[in-house]
């Protein structure tokens, strides 16, 4: 019991007082902003690893992007990335970074299903599925429920039991071997019911994308209330779009 | 000559590899090169060319720091006697061969699929009709558990035979994660595309893969890394050990259901992976290891850095566990639960920090310490194998991992070293690398055609050595204390799957 004092004194308050304005550790890469600095486009192009990087004019996009900071180490001028964690979108056009831009990714007000503010405003439980994932995404998910992040206090839970939950989120890029057990997952949470794509595997299929061992047709079979990017996606990117989507604004 | 001897990381010509017709094979491996409890198997695979499979077996020797290889040339769908029947530590291997192209092992007790791969030879078997063991009575029951698990983890499915509260049996069936990560790296030809990979083979472990890939890499091309990068290739890999030895403590707690320790653990992992995103950017150091060159220099001041992390980590970390390792109702939980002894370790061939906890000495740091770094390491043995063992030895090498990062740093080399000009590989060549990663022994293995092409990438994770450790552990155990036994061995199922 004294043991557990002293430990209790001695850890003090770890939890991050407010999720939507604390500053990301270190050299965090988050939200890139692209300048319209003459360089050698096709090299640019060529050297990402997932195809990210497109041209007229030059964009990023976010739900392929691995966040490996090549490009911005090969082409300084061009590309920088800032500290931004606020990279989530119900718009998977917005996770497209242009030459020139540098504004906050939002969500479209307009797109988000009236039922998710009103149900889920006060209350959120999820259900998380691993299809392929490699083990680090789902990692940072425990990690948004641990007492640094505590997602907990907007009411928002990670559940065993789809039958509990109001809505899954899918990491990794979606094996052949997981697409029935995910639909199966799916099909037992009750309605209504959203999908949240939590990292770059699952949106894209990033660095998996062309394997013949996937099969994504899940995910073009029902709209997507929810795009995280992220390689993996950090706590703060995970909290703060979840909260933007059911609206609590701190 | 029945088998060529190398080092780690070593590259050599393929075409050195002896091949011997099978009735030969066998006997050279069992007798010739398994000599003694020293010899182990770190890789035995089919590599299909020219029509037919050579299938390449490498014997590792832990007392002479050496690296046995030899082969034997077969066709799909061939039939022989099996190893396993003789040593039970092949048994994956020969499951995997047999899974890819359909080779029969007539006495091999469990000729059973791997990972459902997409490319497998009999498409017919598909992982919703796995062949699970079951026994017909009246008294026992089945419990299935999976592929979705309770918590935010990988999907697997357990299959428990239970007498009661009492397990008889567990069956692991894997191949969920199953990406096509082989073939992947012959796919995707750019250098950065496979490195991205290798650290995504198994995210909780991107030090310990991408650096064996780096290496492995380096090797193929015949270029030696900078000492700066050898540095902190090594300080990464301990402080990655760090970092996942800490959260799985936590992780242990929560099953044991000790919030405090729960808590505590989870969150004095936080600033060691912060620590990773101070570096280079991600909290799993994705990003932060590339052959032949660092896009992250370490510095004295990250030097400087890394002190006050774990200066205040250390008496936190430790205060913590001698309170658990206190506790008695924690100990009950821990101590006799999920015994995986000795001699069946040996037998079925564990590798790693749960190997170690059972007794066995398997460490490629002290056993083939090619590209770690020159302290010598003195690898940490237990000798009960049950949970409070698997819980002992993390502390007592997340400790160690500390001390062996303040010597690493006493002798900072000169990171501005210029970049390494990277070749091409070279044609005809094979390397094998081995890194003691935090879970054990992690195993690539490349071969390139005549015109310096990737033809094969071959990858071991530590955890197709260990998860028959963790299905026996739990015999005659209450199911009610499985988690804590899976926990204790924290597995790795896309490892597994590829
Ligand atoms: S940081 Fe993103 S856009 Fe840049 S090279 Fe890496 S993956 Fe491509």
């Amino acid at each position: 019991m004294l043991n557990s004092l002293r430990i209790l004194h001695h850890q003090g308050k770890q939890y991050i007082p407010n999720l939507t304005t604390a500053e990301a550790a270190g050299i965090f890469r988050g939200r890139p902003i692209i300048s319209s600095a003459n360089v050698d486009n096709d090299q640019l192009i060529a050297l990402c690893p997932t195809h990210a990087i497109s041209q007229s004019p030059i964009q990023i996009d976010l739900g392929r992007c691995t966040f490996c900071g090549e490009c911005t180490i090969t082409f300084p001028d061009k590309i920088q990335f800032t500290k931004d964690y606020k990279l989530s979108s119900n718009d998977r056009n917005r996770l497209i970074v242009y030459e020139g831009m540098d504004a906050p990714i939002t969500l479209d007000a307009n797109k988000i299903r009236k039922e998710i503010q009103h149900l889920f405003h006060g209350s959120l439980k999820l259900r998380q599925v691993s299809a392929g994932g490699d083990n680090s995404c789902e990692w940072e998910l425990n990690a948004s429920g641990n007492v640094n992040f505590d997602i907990g206090r907007f009411g928002i839970e990670f559940v065993a039991s789809p039958r509990h939950a109001d809505g899954i989120v899918i990491t990794g890029p979606i094996t052949q071997n997981m697409a029935e057990p995910l639909q199966r997952c799916y099909d037992a949470v009750p309605n209504p019911k959203m999908i949240v794509l939590a990292g770059i595997d699952a949106i894209s299929g990033g660095i998996f994308e062309g394997s013949k061992a996937l099969d994504r047709s899940f995910i073009d079979k029902y709209p997507i209330d929810l795009f995280i990017p992220g390689n993996p996606v950090h706590p703060l990117t995970f909290i703060n779009g979840i909260i933007q989507l059911i609206g609590i604004q701190s | 000559m029945h088998a060529i001897t190398i080092k780690n990381y070593e590259r050599i010509v393929f075409a050195s590899i002896p091949t011997l017709p099978y009735e030969q094979f066998v006997p050279v491996i069992l007798e010739e090169l398994m000599v003694n409890d020293a010899c182990h198997c770190i890789n035995y695979f089919g590599y299909p060319h020219d029509g037919k499979i050579q299938l390449i077996c490498c014997i590792a020797n832990d007392n002479e720091h050496t690296i046995h290889v030899t082969s034997t040339i077969t066709m799909h769908g061939a039939t022989f006697p099996s190893l396993t029947a003789h040593r039970l530590s092949f048994h994956f291997f020969e499951r995997e061969i047999h899974e890819q192209f359909g080779i029969q092992f007539t006495d091999h007790p469990w000729l059973k699929p791997v990972r459902y791969a997409y490319n497998r030879a009999d498409e017919q078997q598909t992982i919703a009709n796995y062949p699970f063991y079951s026994i017909d009575s009246e008294e026992l029951h089945e419990v299935g558990v999976g592929p979705i698990h309770a918590g935010i983890i990988e999907p697997g499915h357990f299959r428990f035979l239970c007498n009661g509260e009492q397990i008889l049996h567990l069956e692991i069936q894997l191949g969920y994660q199953h990406r096509g990560m082989e073939q992947l790296f012959l796919d995707k030809t750019m250098l950065l595309q496979r490195a991205t990979l290798a650290e995504n083979i198994a995210g909780d472990t991107v030090i310990g893969h991408a650096s064996t890939f780096a290496r492995t890499w380096e090797s193929l091309c015949d270029t030696m890394a900078t000492p700066s990068l050898q540095f902190e290739r090594a300080l990464a890999l301990e402080h990655e050990r760090i970092a996942i030895h800490t959260g799985d403590l936590s992780a242990m707690c929560t099953d044991l259901a000790y919030q405090l320790g729960s808590s505590v653990f989870g969150r004095l992992r936080t600033p060691i992976i912060n620590y990773f995103q101070e570096w280079a950017g991600n909290r799993f150091a994705k990003g932060l290891i590339r052959p032949g060159k660092t896009n992250f220099p370490f510095s004295p001041s990250l030097s400087k850095r890394w002190h006050e992390v774990i200066d205040a980590f250390e008496p936190d970390f430790i205060e913590m566990y001698d309170t658990l390792s206190d506790l008695p109702s924690a100990l009950s939980r821990m101590e006799k639960t999920g015994i995986v002894n000795r001699e069946t370790a040996s037998t079925i061939g564990m590798v790693g920090m749960a190997a170690r906890a059972s007794g066995l000495k398997r460490d490629i740091r002290s056993s083939h310490p090619e590209g770690w770094t020159n302290i010598t390491h003195q690898p940490i043995i237990k000798k009960h194998g049950d949970v409070f063992s698997r819980v002992q030895i993390r502390k007592e090498e997340v400790l160690q991992s500390i001390g062996y990062i303040k010597q690493i740093l006493e002798y900072l080399p000169d990171t501005n070293d210029p970049i390494l000009e990277m070749q091409n590989p070279k044609p005809n060549s094979f390397v094998i690398g081995l890194t003691e990663g935090w879970r054990g022994e992690i195993c690539h293995c490349a071969i390139t055609d005549e015109t310096g092409n990737l033809q094969l990438y071959k990858i071991k994770d530590p955890s197709v050595h260990n998860w028959l450790a963790l299905a026996l552990s739990v015999r005659n155990n209450e199911i009610s204390d499985f988690p804590i036994c899976n926990k204790s061995f924290d597995l790795s199922y896309c490892g597994n799957d590829l």
